[in-house]
């Protein structure tokens, strides 16, 4: 019973049985449901194994596994950008001078509120004409890196904030400047608090690399729209796509949770992933 | 500018119109279903447990982008032919409906299970315990959570015109591609779409201002 909630009291006799009826009558809902999927793909011919023969064929498969490595150059080139660029804006908006903590905060706030979509397009569409017209992998990085860093700005900051103010003020006490006091003592924790919460974005910006597709960039998507228009096979093509897509980002997901447990384990406190990803999409909750 | 007042404000309206209607049946509708997995993922139903569990993981972890071109484009491989704008409304909603789930799941887990078992040592069966005890305060935890999922939802609807569906991101690059007014047409729309989310933000605080419990 540990993973359900305690609202569900442990069950007696009575409602044991009506706990196995209702076992019982769910896997045959869901096998039902399962049934139905299948032979929808079976009648419409989807199932058929020259259907799916183009792509396990040697060369498609390099070509995919090349995609993917395109992939993650996007991802990387964008995080590389957003993670600096996010702590500068974070710093920013917690600054004491409002000439520089305004800014900060339009540039956040806008950027959080602003489709990836939309700015990949200005890119793309607008800024050619005023004589900025990067290669098609800057369309697609620099946007997504834009959109990150307001959210990893909100990261940061949330971490800076989550940390007892007495910290802050002890360093001051003992003679630091503010940047020192800063730099020092609260950048080194809040750090450390938010790691989890920073890699768990990254899905994020693996997720939003898929705008290649809108970019041609070869990347994963549009590598699969190549195949498509090559050999027809669409649902099958996007279908691997889709599932390579979800566990790279089941991975990484992953891999923030095992960070968060073994963090908050060793200061003996709270999660700080759930404070801080509790996020659809694109924006983490302040 | 003036262009765009005079000849465009229509089409800027229908598409605002458009862009509205997909967020607010999708997340209206992803919220209902992120409710029913929730409920899955607390009950003492192994299976609908572990089904609830597995869509989470998929949805939340899938490219909208991809999920779209899978619906659209691969729904009418195997027979089954539904318009574009619903098309996209199922992939918003499928991916909108994982998140609504872990939001209304971690906002039950912040009422305290001591109260819940204060709440049944008196007495108290399940139905006045959700009424209550947990909904009155889950929903509250909730509120802002929810913004944040709204203004998701608000900009995966751009994702529609991936498709060519004229909401708000589609209908500003066509207009760029016949006007060719540079920035102007793009920063219309992200004023727009900076408008509902702040303003969704707002509200939200508003909100939660209003209906916060001090302990």
């Amino acid at each position: 019973m540990s993973a359900t909630h305690s609202m569900f009291d442990t069950v007696g006799p009575r409602a044991q049985r009506w706990v196995r009826i209702v076992t019982a009558a769910s896997v045959l809902f869901l096998l039902g449901l399962f049934a139905v999927a299948y032979w929808r793909f079976y009648e419409s011919g989807a199932l058929a194994p020259s259907r799916w023969y183009d792509l396990y064929q040697p060369h498609n498969v390099r070509y995919l596994g090349n995609a993917l490595v395109n992939t993650a150059k996007a991802a990387a080139g964008a995080a590389a950008i957003a993670l600096p660029l996010g702590l500068v804006l974070a710093v920013g908006r917690l600054s004491t001078r409002w000439w520089w903590r305004w800014p900060c905060a339009a540039v956040v706030e806008l950027f959080r509120a602003v489709p990836v979509l939309l700015v990949i397009y200005i890119f793309m569409f607008a800024l050619p004409a005023y004589g900025f017209d990067p290669d098609v992998y800057w369309k697609l990085v620099l946007p997504i890196a834009l959109c990150a860093s307001a959210i990893l700005a909100e990261v940061f900051r949330a971490g800076v904030l989550a940390l007892p103010k007495g910290q802050n003020e002890a360093a001051l006490a003992v003679g630091m400047t503010k940047g020192q006091a800063f730099r020092q003592v609260v950048f080194p924790q809040a750090l450390r608090l938010v790691v989890p919460a920073l890699v768990a974005q990254a899905v994020i910006v693996v997720k939003d690399t898929a705008f290649g597709y809108v970019v041609s960039y070869a990347e994963l998507m549009h590598s699969g729209r190549v195949l498509v228009s090559n050999t027809g096979n669409l649902v099958q093509t996007y279908l691997v796509i889709t599932v390579v897509y979800i566990l790279v980002n089941v991975i990484i997901s992953q891999v923030a949770q095992r960070l968060d447990v073994a963090l908050a384990r060793r200061r003996s406190g709270r999660s700080q992933l759930s404070l801080l990803a509790g996020r659809f999409g694109r924006r983490p909750a302040p | 500018m003036r262009v765009l007042l005079d000849d465009y404000v229509g089409e800027f309206a229908a598409a605002l119109g458009l862009t509205a209607q997909l967020t607010g049946v999708s997340f209206v509708l992803a919220v209902a279903i992120g409710l029913v997995l929730a409920t899955f993922r607390i009950s003492p139903i192994a299976p609908l447990r572990a089904f609830a569990t597995v869509y989470v993981e998929i949805f939340r972890n899938v490219p909208l982008v991809a999920l779209v071109l899978l619906v659209v484009y691969g729904l009418p491989e195997i027979d089954i032919n539904i318009d574009f704008v619903p098309s996209v409304i199922v992939a918003m909603t499928a991916v909108g409906a994982a998140f609504a789930c872990e939001t209304i799941r971690t906002g039950i887990n912040t009422v305290d299970v001591g109260q819940v078992e204060a709440a049944r040592s008196i007495g108290l069966t399940f139905g006045p315990i959700v009424r209550t005890i947990v909904a009155p305060q889950a929903v509250r935890s909730m509120i802002s959570p929810f913004v944040t999922l709204f203004i998701g939802v608000l900009l995966s609807s751009s994702l529609a015109a991936v498709v060519g569906v004229g909401e708000l991101t589609f209908t500003v690059s066509s207009i760029n591609n016949r006007e060719a007014l540079g920035l102007t047409t793009f920063l219309v729309a992200a004023a727009l779409y900076a408008a509902i989310s702040l303003g969704a933000a707002w509200l939200g605080n508003r909100a939660e201002r209003r209906w916060r419990v001090t302990r």
